[in-house]
This record gives C-alpha cells, sequence and structure tokens, in this order.
C-alpha cells in the first residue's frame, strides 16, 4: 500500500444467510473488511469458510443479509439487481478460476465484450482491447480462439477482459488453481503489477501458498468471520523460494 | 511463458508502443457477433432449426397459396365477366348454385333510373357425355356474344365468335382427360345433344371437380331446357356518374323476389359459401395452424437447448454485469437471424412448388403482400418461440460462475 492509496471497497458487518428454515445456513457472521487501491490482497480460508461468498458480495453479485457495502463511494444496500448489474459493470472487473471466456468469440472479442457491456463500444474498442492483450504478452494471439489457447493464456486473456475499461475493483476467483506451476506464478506477477496502479484495487480468493510472496496483504477467513489480516514482508528470499 | 512486464501501469499503454497498425471501420456490434456465432457455433442444432422453419413456411405459404388460390378459382367466372350489380335469384349461395330468374328481370332492371345495360348470364348443371362413352357432371356457362365481357375468357385456341354457331362448346385444355376430348373439332354430347368443341382455353378452372364448358347464351338456354327469355343472373352496367346503391335500391323495390348485389358482394358470397361453410377454408387453415405451431415447438425446442448448452456464458456476462436487456437481445437475435435464414430458403423452395404447379389442377398464388405476411408471421413465430429461452437466461443466478 503506497500513500496515495484509499479505500475503495467497505464492508461492514457484513452477514449473509443461504437457504431457508431447516436448511438455513449462516454463511458470512459478521464480516469488515476494506480493500485498498494500489495494493493486491489475497484471501485465505479453509473450503465453506465463505471466501467464494464474500467474493460474491463484494463483487455485487449476491447481496448481504445484513450490513453495508460501499464500492467506489456508492453504497449498494438500496439497489436493485439491475442497477447491482450497473455498478458491477463499471467498478468491479472478475477473473474466473475456469476463465469463463466465450468460447465462440476470439481473446480479442472476449475482451471487446467488456468493453461493449461497459458502453466503451466506440471505433477503437478493437484497438483497446488489442492493446489489453498486448499489455499482457499476448499481443501475437490476439485473434486466437479459447480452444486454441492454453490455460495460462487464456487466464492472461481474462485478466485483460477484468482490466478492460478500467474497473476500480478487481476480484479474482482461484485464479491459479487451474494452472501449472509456472504459469500461475506468471499469472499472479500480472496481477501484482495490475494491483500497483493507485487507481485501482485487487482481491484474489486462493489457496495456493505459492501466491503469498506476492500479496501486499493477507486476509484470513474461517467459520464466516475475518480470522486475520496481515501485512506480510517480502524478502529476496521468499520470493526466490516461491519462484521454485 | 514469458510476460510481457513493463514499468507502466496498464492503464496507460501507449498505442505508440504497439507495432500493430491500428484498425479502421465500423465493426459488428458485440451483442450480434455474439448471437449469430452462438447460433451457428453448433452446426446439428442449426440445421434442426432451420429445417423445422423451413417446413413451417412451406407448409404455410403453400396453403395460404391455395386458399388464395382457391378463392381466386371461386370467383373465376365473376371476375372474368365483372358487372356493377348483380341480380340473383333469392338464396343463391354462389354463382355455380344456379337456379333461373322468372325472365322479366332484364328489362325490369333496363327500366331502372341510372342503368345502362343488363346482359343475361345462364349458368346449369349438365350431363357430359364422352366421345367413347361415359358420362360426367359439367357447369355450363352462357353469355352473349356481343358483350365486351363474354365468356369464355383465355382462348388460347379457336374463337369466341365461334361459339355463335349452334352447337358449340369451349372447354379449357386442363379438362380434355375428364372430358374424352383432346383437339378443336371433336364430338361430344351435352344433356343428350352432339356439339362440337371450337374454341379451348387455358387455366380456366372451376375450383369445384365440375369442369366448366362455355357456349352462347341462345345454346345455354337451349341446352339447360330454360326459356328465350330466361337467364340464371343478370349482369347490370351502371350509367357513368350513377349511384350505385341507389341503383340497387331502385332495381331491389322493381324485383322483389331478386337479390341485388355488388360485384365485390357477390364474389364474397361465393368465397365464403365454399370456402367457410364447406369446411374447405377450415381444412386449410388447420394446415397452416399445424405449420406455425411444428415451428414454434421445433424453434422453441433448438433455441432453450443452445440457451442451456450456453448457460456459463450467459451466467458469466450476467456476472460480469451485462443487464437482463443485453442477454434477451441476443437470444432475440438468434430467433430473428433463424426467422431470416428459415424464410429465404422456405420461401424459395414454395415458390418452386408454386411454379411446378402452375399447369395441374392445383392453383397455388404467391403475391407480394401475401410474402411479406409470412415473412411477419415467422419472425413472429420465431420471436414467440424464443419466450421459454429467454425466460431460462433471466433468471440466470450469475453467482453460478463461482461453483465449481
Amino acid at each position: 500500500m503506497t500513500t496515495e492509496s484509499k479505500v475503495i471497497v467497505e464492508a461492514e458487518g457484513i452477514v449473509k444467510v443461504l437457504g431457508a428454515g431447516a436448511s438455513e445456513n449462516k454463511v458470512l457472521k459478521g464480516v469488515d473488511l476494506q480493500l485498498h487501491t494500489g495494493e493486491l490482497t489475497l484471501m485465505m480460508g479453509p473450503s465453506g469458510s465463505g471466501k467464494t461468498t464474500l467474493l460474491s458480495i463484494l463483487g455485487c453479485i449476491l447481496s448481504p443479509t445484513q450490513g453495508r457495502l460501499t464500492i467506489g463511494g456508492l453504497q449498494t444496500h438500496t439497489m436493485n439487481k439491475e442497477q447491482l448489474a450497473k455498478l458491477r459493470r463499471k467498478h468491479v472487473g472478475f477473473v474466473f478460476q475456469s476463465y469463463n471466456l466465450v468460447p465462440t468469440l476470439s481473446a480479442v472479442e472476449n475482451v471487446m465484450l467488456a468493453l461493449d457491456l461497459r458502453d466503451l463500444n466506440g471505433p477503437d474498442a478493437y484497438d483497446q482491447a488489442a492493446d489489453a492483450l498486448e499489455a499482457v504478452g499476448l499481443g501475437h494471439r490476439i485473434k486466437a480462439m479459447p480452444s486454441k489457447m492454453s490455460g495460462g493464456e487464456k487466464q492472461r486473456v481474462s485478466i485483460a477482459r477484468a482490466l478492460a475499461g478500467s474497473p476500480s475493483v478487481i476480484l479474482a476467483d482461484e485464479p491459479t488453481a487451474a494452472l501449472d506451476a509456472k504459469n500461475g506464478l506468471a499469472v499472479m506477477e500480472l496481477l501484482a503489477k495490475v494491483a500497483q496502479d493507485t487507481r485501482r484495487a485487487v482481491l484474489a480468493v486462493t489457496h495456493d501458498h505459492r501466491t503469498l510472496p506476492y500479496a501486499d496483504r493477507i486476509i484470513t477467513i474461517d467459520d464466516g468471520r475475518i480470522a486475520g489480516s496481515e501485512r506480510p514482508k517480502l524478502t529476496e528470499k521468499a520470493v526466490e523460494m516461491a519462484a521454485h | 511463458m514469458e510476460l510481457a512486464v513493463t514499468a507502466q501501469p496498464f492503464a496507460h499503454q501507449r498505442a505508440a508502443q504497439s507495432q500493430r497498425p491500428r484498425s479502421r471501420g465500423r465493426r459488428l456490434p458485440m451483442v450480434f457477433k455474439l448471437a449469430y456465432r452462438n447460433l451457428f457455433h453448433d452446426r446439428l442444432s442449426f440445421i434442426v432449426t432451420i429445417v423445422g422453419i423451413l417446413f413451417s413456411v412451406v407448409l404455410v405459404a403453400i396453403q395460404s397459396g391455395i386458399y388464395l388460390g382457391s378463392a381466386n378459382k371461386i370467383a373465376t367466372i365473376i371476375d372474368a365477366a365483372p358487372a356493377d350489380l348483380w341480380v340473383v335469384p333469392l338464396g343463391t349461395k354462389s354463382y355455380d348454385d344456379p337456379s333461373f330468374l322468372s325472365g322479366r328481370e332484364r328489362y325490369t332492371a333496363l327500366s331502372a333510373p341510372g342503368v345502362e345495360a343488363s346482359e343475361d348470364m345462364v349458368v346449369s348443371f349438365a350431363r357430359w357425355r364422352k366421345p367413347l362413352g361415359g358420362e360426367t357432371t359439367v357447369l355450363l356457362i352462357g353469355t352473349a356474344g356481343d358483350s365486351p365481357k363474354a365468356l369464355p375468357a383465355n382462348i388460347i385456341e379457336g374463337s369466341r365468335g365461334a361459339l355463335e354457331a349452334p352447337n358449340t362448346v369451349a372447354i379449357d385444355r386442363s379438362y380434355f382427360n375428364d372430358l374424352g376430348v383432346s383437339k378443336l373439332g371433336e364430338n361430344a354430347e351435352l344433356n343428350g345433344t352432339a356439339v362440337k368443341l371450337v374454341a379451348i382455353t387455358k387455366r380456366v378452372r372451376s375450383f369445384t371437380t365440375l369442369p366448366f364448358v362455355f357456349t352462347s347464351i341462345d345454346e345455354a338456354r337451349r341446352l339447360s331446357g330454360a326459356n328465350q327469355e330466361q337467364a340464371s343472373y343478370q349482369r347490370v352496367k351502371l350509367l357513368p356518374g350513377a349511384n350505385i346503391e341507389t341503383v340497387r335500391n331502385e332495381i331491389q323495390a322493381r324485383l322483389p323476389d331478386t337479390e341485388v348485389l355488388t360485384q365485390a358482394e357477390f364474389r364474397t358470397r361465393s368465397q365464403d359459401y365454399w370456402l367457410k361453410q364447406t369446411g374447405a377454408g377450415a381444412a386449410l387453415d388447420a394446415g397452416k395452424l399445424l405449420g406455425l405451431i411444428v415451428g414454434i415447438v421445433i424453434v422453441a425446442q433448438t433455441l432453450y437447448s443452445s440457451t442451456k448448452d450456453h448457460i456459463n456464458e450467459f451466467a458469466t456476462l450476467r456476472a460480469l454485469g451485462a443487464g437482463a436487456g443485453y442477454i434477451v437481445k441476443v437470444i432475440l437475435i438468434q430467433a430473428v437471424l433463424s426467422g431470416l435464414i428459415g424464410y429465404v430458403l422456405g420461401m424459395s423452395l414454395a415458390l418452386l412448388a408454386i411454379h411446378l404447379a402452375q399447369d395441374t389442377k392445383l392453383t397455388i398464388i404467391m403475391t407480394v403482400p401475401l410474402a411479406a405476411q409470412l415473412f411477419a408471421i415467422t419472425i413472429g413465430m420465431c420471436v414467440f418461440a424464443a419466450i421459454s429461452a429467454i425466460i431460462k437466461v433471466v433468471r440466470i443466478d450469475p453467482a453460478v460462475v463461482f461453483s465449481r
């Protein structure tokens, strides 16, 4: 975190109950969380701890049962589904574990789709999308179809798509889970680079301990509550160990 | 795998760093691109959809064309010998449901103010005996030779003038087999009287199975046993500027035991009788409805199936913030595109079938307004069929993108 960073996402007292009656399950039990611009935050925890649910709430895909969420100064608790969708497309970029690219569109078209959703579909949309792919190292593959790409390439397209239109929050759900070690670390390097932008915050949910050295902050969640939050000090040796 | 690591944040990447030439020109909207890529992605499903629409279009086009052709055929004689007003016997259901007027109608009609002319027309059932044996019933039609609308029209061999000679008839060439004659000069029997074929027409066919046989007004009276003053109908022509309703009322008052109809009324009455009262039209409408239902069911099923196949993509779009309207647009474009392609192919096939049926007993007509109506129906059918897919897609929970 730098002196220029600011709180871009603020969650206060987030409670989420799924199901009803006998099958009711309190997945989040009062979560307070802030995301700062210019920072890569990792969220870790055991399965069933509520990481994905919290990610969905932070991304305005789910609404909390109780609590308040503020993104870029906008409070979400009064918004309906379509308003939340609008907030999502303007301010949030997603990177999914399974990439979730549209298989019938090429790499550049997948990124242009995100621009189109954000009403950035002017005459230079193709160039913007191509530039975004070049920035993630895929300038030579802009017309490739997802079926012809490796996992690492697809995840980089996914990151380019998430960045298209410069949203202020990037949320990544297990971005390295489907990748081998080399590609996984490359993706984390990319996310770390993305997080350096002081206008943007990046949160990645991960089980992968090799990603720890890239984090500016690590949040642990357990049984629906934030169990810890720390800012690890990176040493050269730790980075080297992670790379091998 | 090498990463393009740069010192600058991504938002500040400058186009000048790229060696790639900048693109020019407008591109297809993404929503349209997504729709047609989804549509053509699964070739088999696309083909099934198009075949379903094609079948529907062909069936509805042919049935509608037969309906239109039948309506035109029913009105063939009325259209070929038009009049401002028709004086017909009370209770006449259709022009080919003939009976005879008393015989005073012509002069009575002529005495009404506003009437320029009144012509006799005889229509009667008759027995035709073939040269080589066998009998069949025909519809005998006689008009005056000096009338500007003397029947028959569309003579391809012989002449109308030849029908003024006694014991002469004209028939359509499509009835050669039914009537056992095949060329000019051949003889047959009509109501026990020998007659000679002196004129041949083309595409003058009856809606019913009864062939038309044309002759002069006098010969028609003689062969049908009517007296020299009698006719089945009076075709009344008005003086220029005469008010049709005023003249109609005048004639009706003078001939209370008849009906006085306009051209359009007599036409519609004849068409309604055959197409609505006999059930023939209902059968054609049932065929059209069947075609529509088949089209709707097939398109609905394939669109729904395609939506299910692409549900993850739609969920991702929702997760990325696409509004419900955006995704509905994708589905609707798929539906409309399918309809467009299916219509073009289906109508081409229908037009080919219509062309091949031209000289057969089946009269199928296609007009530009009918084709336009069919286009609207096809697109409407596909949009309607998309409802189930749309319902599926708007209910997507975007949170499923995180479910693994």
